[in-house]
């Protein structure tokens, strides 16, 4: 049957397209888009309708970085509660981090994953290849046979690959793919036993710091191998102001440097681990209000190309324990839009160029034939309602575990309506 | 006088009202142990649990004692002993204490922020005996005692902390304790033992001890933590020793009426050499007797005490 999404605010960052729009699918796809009253479509036959009045219908959000923890760490959450907690804010497309157990560096771990994402999957489930084999950062894993089953990149997320020699033939050695090395930045001594960033704040309160030049230092030696081997780096969930403008300056240079940043460490300071929540603790850790101001001027200005969640589900074992202990991360697909829009409404970013990070920037980064309304295209599709408040409430998240920082937060921005191919995956309306 | 709150957290954050209310309090119940009877009823009935998950002996035995001379039963659990060995977590642990009904749970732990973690899962008091590398504030509150009984006034005075700044916890409480208080504040030892951005709160840094001590009233002396001292901060004991250890040769740089203080342990002839261990100016089994004393003002502070507490 064929779909009317009438009355929104189509905004489609690929096509250069803002403005109210109505948009026709059918069969899954994208049929057409056409301006309010200059209808393409006949409106005769048997169609259903959303009425996108005051909401905007954009792409669906891309997320290249999200821990779905199966296989192996399913009491966190399984593909199945990964993706409705990403259809629930608005994600049509995720690439899951390989630091699973068995870790992803094989290929029939490539294919579970995908076999699982088909079957249980209500988005679409991409798998990010390990970089070495069972993250250890001893020797590379079996690229080409992760490519073959699917993979869109390669990381150690979690960990770094500390090794330059290694990291060196990384590069050179993904070269023959074309995909982009995905780097957790972080000199592992520099940071080891820590659990928080460096600052008066870690020193108030007792705690390890993790200092923000363990990812500056690291993020220039990628530069630095990248500019002599070639092949293509993305600097995952960019966290210090420093390592912006490396980024920034290694763009300048032409170098094929791409970056992410996740919402807590453009929305919270490192002031927020005061009374030792642990679901402020996540790796890189939350930074300084300087670093965040880089950070403002690093999505102003493009050089931090994507927002991403980092997405690290944790159960309750492994959060209500002592910060020492606790384990790294938060969930964070379901409070992505409204706290990316909380920057829009800063100023920082326009509402297009917010989406633009979330749709066609990341599908031209990871070459994905999705994040744009094109007719044609598999209807992948978010109507949100940029104005809406609602009070963040862990317990009602999708994903299976609660670990947020953000539990009662006003936040405005709701997701109203997510589309996969067409169908309807999640709804907000009444 | 009344303790805001129903724990004792830390001392950053508490009032000089609250300060020195804790110090007179103390200051009245020393007296008790010095009676051939050395126990009044006052918390008769009540239930103190000491949950020492980190090796202490002082510590331990001064909260035992303070408990038991205000006649509380006082219950002793130390990691080797309790559940936390099989695997028991510490949130797990505490409901199941909360469970009989203590009045006051007494937290010793190697992570910074314990006692902010079980003070969401119970409803007893928790006084902080040290946690990590954060705050022991009960040390620090026997610290300003033990200066006060020679001193007087401490608002004003000039103290010098020297040793392993970046991972004490009673420097920390010291710090925040004597600042409140109008203290001037000099931290002294080598630049990697010194904590970041340590100078927002208002303290100077100097690496010379003997220029750092030379008219100081108070010098607070830090155990070097032996047992897990990290090789990157120090090249040798030896050194550390001559460059931050108080002997005799450098105790005459300093005022004729100055104090030394001591967490304890000492490392005798590390921190402090033997001669000044045994000299007038130093002060550590003072400090021990107010432990006693600092311990039982805050447990009848914290557990609402009446005025015939002393009778």
């Amino acid at each position: 049957m064929k779909l009317l999404i009438k009355n929104g605010r189509v905004i489609d960052p690929a096509n250069g397209i803002d403005g109210l729009y109505n948009l026709w699918v059918e069969k899954g796809k994208i049929k057409s888009l056409s301006k309010k009253g200059e209808d393409v479509e006949s409106s005769e036959g048997s169609f259903k309708t959303i009425d996108a009045e005051g909401m905007i219908v954009a792409p669906g959000f891309i997320d290249m970085h999200v821990h779905f923890r199966e296989p192996g760490f399913e009491y966190k959450e399984t593909i199945e509660t990964g993706c409705q907690s990403a259809a629930a804010g608005g994600f049509t497309c995720v690439a899951m981090m390989p630091n699973t157990n068995p870790v992803n560096d094989t290929r029939s771990v490539t294919e579970l994953m995908y076999t699982v994402g088909k079957e249980k999957g209500i988005v679409n489930v991409l798998a990010i290849g390990a970089i070495t084999q069972g993250l250890k950062g001893e020797q590379l894993s079996e690229m080409g046979e992760l490519r073959d089953a699917g993979a869109v990149a390669f990381s150690d997320d979690g960990r770094p690959v500390m090794n330059n020699e290694l990291m060196r033939r990384a590069f050179e050695y993904s070269k023959m793919f074309n995909l982009p090395l995905v780097q957790h930045s972080e000199i592992l001594d520099l940071t080891a036993g820590g659990c928080m960033n460096e600052s008066l704040v870690s020193t108030e309160l007792g705690l390890k710091g993790m200092p923000s030049e363990a990812e500056d230092i690291m993020v220039y030696r990628d530069i630095a191998l990248l500019e002599r081997t070639g092949g293509t780096l993305h600097v995952a969930h960019i966290s210090s102001g420093e390592s912006v403008k490396l980024v920034r300056m290694a763009k300048a240079r032409g170098l094929p440097v791409t970056c992410e940043v996740a919402p807590h460490h453009f929305c919270l300071t490192d002031e927020a681990v005061r009374g030792y929540d642990t679901n402020t603790k996540m790796s890189p850790p939350l930074r300084s209000a300087r670093d965040i101001d880089e950070i403002k001027k690093g999505l102003s200005d493009d050089t931090i190309d994507i927002i991403a969640t980092d997405h690290a589900p944790h159960d309750t074992l492994d959060k209500q324990v002592e910060y020492h202990h606790a384990c790294f991360g938060i969930v964070g697909l379901e409070t992505a839009l409204p706290l990316t829009l909380e920057l829009v409404e800063e100023g920082v970013m326009t509402l297009p160029q917010a989406i633009t990070k979330l749709t066609s920037r990341p599908a031209e980064i990871f070459n994905l034939d999705w994040g744009t309304l094109s007719p044609g295209k598999d209807a992948d599709i978010v109507i949100f309602d940029p104005e809406k408040e609602w009070t963040v409430e862990v317990k009602n998240f999708k994903s299976k575990s609660k670990n947020s920082p953000f539990d009662g937060r006003v936040v405005k921005g709701q997701v109203m309506y997510t589309l996969v191919r067409g169908k309807t995956v999640f709804s907000n309306a009444n | 006088m009344n303790l805001q709150g129903k724990n004792i957290l830390g001392t950053q954050g508490l009032s000089k009202d609250q300060i020195y209310g804790v110090l007179e309090a103390a200051e009245s119940f020393k007296e008790i142990s010095t009676r051939k009877i050395k126990k009044v009823p006052t918390l008769r009935g009540r239930t103190i649990i000491n949950l020492f998950l980190e090796p202490s002996t002082r510590t331990r035995t001064s909260f035992e004692i303070a408990g038991k001379r205000l006649s509380a039963d006082v219950i002793n659990i130390s990691g080797s002993s309790s559940s936390i060995v099989k695997g028991e977590n510490l949130i797990d642990t505490v409901r199941n204490l909360e469970a009989m009904k203590p009045d006051i749970l007494v937290l010793r732990h190697s992570c910074s922020g314990a006692p902010h973690l079980i003070s969401k899962w119970t409803n007893s008091s928790i006084i902080n005996a040290g946690d990590g590398t954060h705050e022991h504030p009960t040390q620090a509150f026997l610290d300003l005692m033990t200066i006060k009984e020679h001193k007087q006034e401490l608002e004003g005075l000039k103290v010098a902390i020297v040793g392993d700044i970046a991972h004490s916890r009673v420097a920390r409480s010291n710090i925040y304790a004597m600042k409140t208080l109008g203290m001037d504040i000099t931290l002294v030892g080598p630049p990697t033992m010194m904590p970041v951005d340590i100078e927002a709160l208002d303290v100077k840094i100097v690496y010379d001890m003997e220029q750092a001590i030379r008219d100081v009233d108070v010098i607070l002396m830090l155990r070097i933590q032996m047992e897990r001292q990290n090789k990157l901060l120090l090249t040798s004991l030896r050194e550390y020793s001559t460059l931050f250890g108080l002997n005799l040769e450098k105790l005459k740089k300093a005022k004729k009426d100055v104090l030394i203080i001591h967490p304890g342990p000492v490392n005798q002839g590390v921190e402090l050499s033997p001669e000044v261990m045994e000299s007038p100016h130093c002060l550590i089994l003072d400090q021990v007797t107010n432990g006693v004393a600092v311990r039982m003002a805050l447990m009848y502070l914290l557990l609402g005490g009446e005025d015939e507490a002393l009778n």
